[in-house]
């Protein structure tokens, strides 16, 4: 587009206006937190018998949170034990409509306490409020809601077979979506007739205990589900575990690898969620202003922290400068801060590591070439912050374009052709999403066709569904979790 | 769509870009700075600026020029003197300023222009057979010129929906440009009527041939359809604003009318075009509200604002 | 003095010998009845890059296409069947009484996999009720590269079950058949030959799953395994071995004739698309 400046109105002209800026809006709710979590181990918070404890942070101020139990391989048996024991006695001897009655019970208690668990899952984490509140929460409630009318059901997941549940279910959670992910496993788990030993991330596990005190509240009977804190010690001996019939995990590619290595010697059944470095592909002919959205959402949802960001910008050459264009002009927008206040887009990096990790791989990314941009946002001085950026025209083989970052990174790369987008998009060992912008219905139907990835978001991006199977091809996984495909990993066919 | 070109005097055929909008993801976006939480004294700077956005509007068969004369009163004073005065022992409070324009029928020009003078308030009128546009051009041409010389220093006038819908792209333009002329150093304010152009690729490409064909604003209603302004299409119409601006370096307005009736949806276009096209056109020379009821709440909402307390709407005149 | 010969393996749509020359004589009751190919790594390798080129043709193709193509397999087993019975009985590998029936077993097990080529997808795949204005559905397509492989023990119709389950969805196969099963490669391989498959969807190799486990399950061009033996230590072998591209495997006590199969060798996309004017 030329620019052809003429007399008029230009905003040159001084005039009076107004300089809107937007006043601290905090979330005032306030949430209580203990000095000490231990366990929920056969429907009891118990101590952990390692008798250790760490600290949980808020990531935006650095501040200490809460003490968690470190659970060492004893406390994780207890675990395993009390879960057998109710997969053996209680939980098996209840009809699936009971079941079903349970998890609709969470469901409903989920809402009731959403503004409490979203804000605790904001301080733990260091997602906006706005996420936890409007996002994360309601997918939560509506997953167990989803789940719950499955459970008289099963008979419908595998048509022509007969089912039944595995049994323990070994379920090992990451921390960017902590009470979500807890959802996408413990909800499709029990609606199969299993019972759960879950470990939350060692960053999040705030959330997961008061989950823990939701099925206390809900009545679900001792041992159904049994929370053990830790690291990666802790989640090790869960994977090792010889009751433990089925490792459920998501996480980074490299942890899932050795869990799979570990777990294949076994019996264990498997369903793996793991990293991805998806494309997002913008054709010439795309809603451009809604795909620029969908860019920012793709990539800067949840501080990028999402194993599908749509992490790899493929605009089409034509299209390129004014993409780029429009994108930094509304990155310029994105509000970096505080993440209890409620005009915050971008929250806390939920990790000192995890801040380390996504600088040394921008600070390589610099070395490797392409152009570099940043938004120029004033960060909080305490907290790990980290300001939108993306990288222009590296080679395909550059660290950005190829690991992933994990963090409000983005690289952008242009292509002339379909053929050419689809040979980029899947040149990738990952195949978790991909995003297709085009007002074409048949190219959009060709791309998806052609798209090595378990979900395709064609103009729109990183939305989510209980109804919706989630998962990736090839290094990104295997499993679905969500829909009618959600529940078949947590069931033997026979 | 196809690709759209008209000619434009003195240019030659120009051609009108095709730009997709994907209804879901605009709404989306438009929905999402309804989250923002405007607080504290950027709430009551909001405020203070939404009022001087108003233009105050009454476009009823029923009215006289005794009823214009009243909301010509209220737009110079929205709130009595005496108020205002008790006002001024609270720390935050400021003097109320007065609206952007009154907003009238052509009949209503005379007495409004007389009740208005020498207060700086601007005088809008909706020529151009308001609210349907379904009179030969001429007519329509003769109205503007009869309201711009009883005194209306901005036009508001409709675009000739049968005709876009119908694909006459030529005609809307060409109507337009007359009615430019028409309005001498009046301001043009193009009203789409986007309630009847119902998708929001009719909106911008309206938007765009307004802008074209010389608008200095572009507006979504003329209240009299449903939906009248919305904050998604009010999105669509900035962000062709926005391209337009790129392209040529003109500003051009934006006026979304009806259906703004609180303080919380002002602010929330606020916002909208504060993060949209950003501070530059957050004054009432390129932002305003069409709205009668809204200048009572903001008023209600300085006065929390200020004192703390909740008012009734009784203590403000009704006009 | 007869001739005995070399039962070929089949690989990229030709028959071959091994390409390290390696055979050994197949004994039936202390007579050697034929020599059979040992394939080695190199093998394998071969007619795994056979197998990625003419998975996304056979996966192109219509499931309507697919379903006739294993149909015309049926059509070609039936046509074989006394060749099919000789051998059985010449291999000593089914009691004569029941070579007939065996047969008409594996012709039943091609001509059900027939009728799952355009169904499975309506069956496991559907229309997601999401909360919010967009079409989303999910659809089954193929994970790719299959390698199987079969039990020690020789079962025709098992054999055709294997690999029907993993080409019925868009996948192409390297299987492995064991030293028993190892005489009836050259024939079924004609079979496949036969049938308007393209080449290399299917490739038939024969010989010990001891020598060749470690290459498959590293492989990083192998999708998916299918593991029908009954060596369980090889198994969880491979299983801990394949992680480097995150391999599915499916293995142990996996049923015959079954959707599940199916399921178990497709990934399932799921596509959204926002819903407005």
């Amino acid at each position: 587009m030329t620019k052809k400046k003429t007399k008029t109105k230009t905003k040159s002209k001084t005039k009076k206006t107004f300089k809107f800026e937007y006043d601290a809006a905090p979330e005032s709710f306030k949430v209580e937190i203990e000095e000490k979590y231990y366990n929920f181990i056969g429907g009891e918070f118990v101590k952990p018998k390692s008798g250790k404890y760490f600290d949980t942070v808020n990531p935006a101020t650095g501040k200490v949170l809460s003490k968690i139990a470190l659970s060492n391989e004893q406390d994780v048996d207890a675990a395993v034990k009390a879960a057998k024991k109710a997969f053996e006695g209680e939980w098996s001897n209840l009809s699936g409509l009971e079941r079903g009655k349970y998890l609709f019970r969470i469901a409903r208690i989920i809402q009731e306490r959403s503004r409490e668990l979203a804000v605790l899952e904001t301080l733990d984490g260091g997602k906006p409020i706005k996420e936890s509140r409007d996002v994360d929460l309601p997918l939560v409630a509506q997953h167990f809601f989803y789940n719950a009318g499955w459970a008289d059901k099963l008979e419908y997941v595998m048509p022509g077979k007969e089912v039944a549940p595995i049994g323990v279910c070994g379920q090992i959670i990451p921390w960017n979506f902590p009470l979500l992910m807890l959802a996408w496993k413990i909800a499709p788990a029990l609606a199969a007739g299993n019972t759960v030993v879950l470990k939350p991330a060692e960053q999040t596990s705030l959330t997961a205990l008061r989950f823990a005190d939701i099925c206390y509240e809900a009545g679900l009977p001792a041992g159904v589900v049994n929370i053990v804190t830790g690291a990666g010690e802790t989640g090790a001996a869960l994977v090792e575990h010889k009751d433990v019939n089925k490792i459920a995990f998501t996480g980074s590619t490299d942890i899932g690898k050795l869990i799979a290595k570990n777990a294949g010697k076994t019996k264990k059944k498997l369903t793996m969620e793991l990293g991805g470095k998806s494309a997002n592909i913008v054709f010439a002919d795309a809603a451009i202003d809604q795909a620029v959205e969908g860019i920012v959402s793709g990539i800067f949802f949840n501080q990028g922290h999402v194993c599908c960001a749509g992490s790899r910008l493929l605009v089409e050459e034509s299209i390129k400068d004014v993409v780029i264009k429009k994108l930094k002009k509304r990155m310029k927008q994105i509000r970096v801060g505080d993440p209890l206040d409620k005009n915050t887009d971008l929250g806390a990096i939920n990790s000192k590591d995890q801040l380390k990790k996504i600088k040394d791989l921008v600070k390589q990314g610099q070395k490797e070439g392409g152009e570099f941009w940043q938004v120029e946002s004033e960060l909080p001085p305490r907290g790990n912050f980290f300001a939108p950026c993306f990288f222009v025209d590296q080679s395909a083989s550059s660290t950005i374009s190829r690991e992933e970052v994990f963090g409000p990174v983005l690289s952008i790369s242009t292509f002339r052709t379909p053929d050419e987008a689809i040979t980029k998009a899947n040149d990738t060992n990952y195949g978790l999403a991909a995003g297709i912008w085009s007002e074409k219905v048949s190219k959009v139907h060709e791309v998806a066709s052609k798209l090595k990835a378990g979900v395709i978001w064609a103009n729109t991006y990183n939305k989510f569904d209980a109804a919706s199977p989630f998962g990736g091809f090839k290094e990104s996984g295997y499993g679905r979790e969500g829909g009618r495909h959600g529940l078949l990993p947590y069931l033997e066919v026979k | 769509m196809f690709d759209v070109s008209v000619r434009k005097p003195g240019v030659g055929k120009i051609s009108i870009p095709h730009y997709p909008i994907d209804m879901v993801a605009a709404n989306e976006r438009a929905a999402s700075f309804t989250t923002r939480s405007i607080k504290a004294s950027s709430k009551l700077d909001a405020l203070y600026c939404a009022i001087e956005m108003v233009d105050l509007t009454t476009l009823e068969g029923m009215d006289t020029p005794g009823k214009v004369r009243q909301l010509c009163g209220k737009a110079i004073n929205p709130v009595p003197p005496a108020i205002q005065d008790k006002m001024r022992s609270f720390e935050k409070f400021r003097p109320i300023p007065k609206v952007a324009a009154v907003c009238v029928y052509p009949n209503m020009v005379p007495y409004a222009a007389e009740a208005l003078d020498g207060s700086g308030i601007q005088l809008a009128s909706v020529a151009t057979a308001f609210p349907a546009g379904q009179l030969p051009i001429d007519i329509k041409v003769s109205d503007v010129k009869r309201a711009v010389k009883f005194g209306a220093t901005e036009i508001d006038m409709v675009i000739d929906r049968g005709a876009f819908l119908e694909g006459k792209f030529q005609k809307v333009f060409d109507e337009i440009i007359k009615v430019k002329e028409a309005c001498g150093d009046a301001h043009l304010k193009v009203i789409l009527e986007t309630g009847e152009l119902k998708t929001y690729d009719n909106v911008r490409l309206a938007s765009w041939l307004a802008m074209e064909a010389g608008a200095d604003f572009i507006k979504t209603s003329t209240g009299k359809v449903s939906p009248a302004a919305t904050m998604p299409v009010t999105y669509v119409m900035l962000q062709a604003i926005q391209d337009y601006y790129e392209m040529t370096g003109k500003m051009i307005g934006m006026k979304p009318a009806g259906g703004i009736k609180t303080s919380k949806q002002a602010i929330h276009y606020l916002c909208m075009v504060n993060e949209t096209l950003g501070q530059d056109w957050l004054n009432p020379e390129m932002f305003r509200f069409g709205a009668s009821s809204l200048l009572n709440d903001l008023l209600k909402q300085i006065f929390k604002q200020v004192t703390g307390r909740y008012y009734y709407d009784d203590i403000f005149s009704m006009d | 003095m007869d001739v005995l010969k070399t039962i070929k393996m089949f690989a990229g749509g030709a028959f071959i010998r091994s390409e390290s020359g390696a055979t050994v004589p197949y004994i039936v009751e202390g007579e050697e009845l034929a020599r059979v190919c040992v394939a080695s790594k190199k093998d394998f390798r071969n007619a795994v890059t056979s197998a990625k080129t003419a998975q996304s043709v056979w996966a192109a193709k219509s499931s309507y296409n697919r379903s006739q193509i294993l149909y015309r397999m049926a059509e070609m087993t039936q046509g074989r069947e006394t060749e099919l019975m000789n051998l059985m009985m010449a291999s000593e590998l089914v009691e004569e009484a029941n070579v007939g029936e065996e047969v008409q077993k594996a012709v039943d097990t091609f001509v059900y996999y027939a009728g799952w080529c355009d169904k499975y997808q309506q069956v496991m795949g559907g229309l997601n009720p999401v909360a919010g204005p967009y079409h989303n559905f999910t659809a089954p397509e193929a994970v790719g590269v299959v390698s199987l492989v079969t039990s020690e023990k020789f079962n025709l119709s098992q054999i055709v079950d294997n690999i029907c389950s993993i080409i019925c969805g868009g996948n192409s196969v390297v299987a492995v058949l064991s030293p028993e099963s190892s005489i009836f490669v050259s024939i079924l391989g004609e079979i496949f030959h036969t049938s308007d498959l393209p080449s290399g969807v299917v490739n038939l190799l024969s010989g010990k799953i001891e020598d060749l486990a470690t290459v498959m399950a590293e492989h990083m061009e192998v999708n998916s395994i299918s593991f029908q033996n009954e060596n369980e230590t090889i198994y969880f072998d491979m299983r801990s071995r394949s992680i480097d591209n995150m391999k599915r495997i499916i293995g142990l006590n996996q049923n015959s004739r079954s959707l599940e199969l199916i399921t178990a060798f497709v990934e399932q996309k799921t596509v959204w698309h926002p819903i407005g004017v």
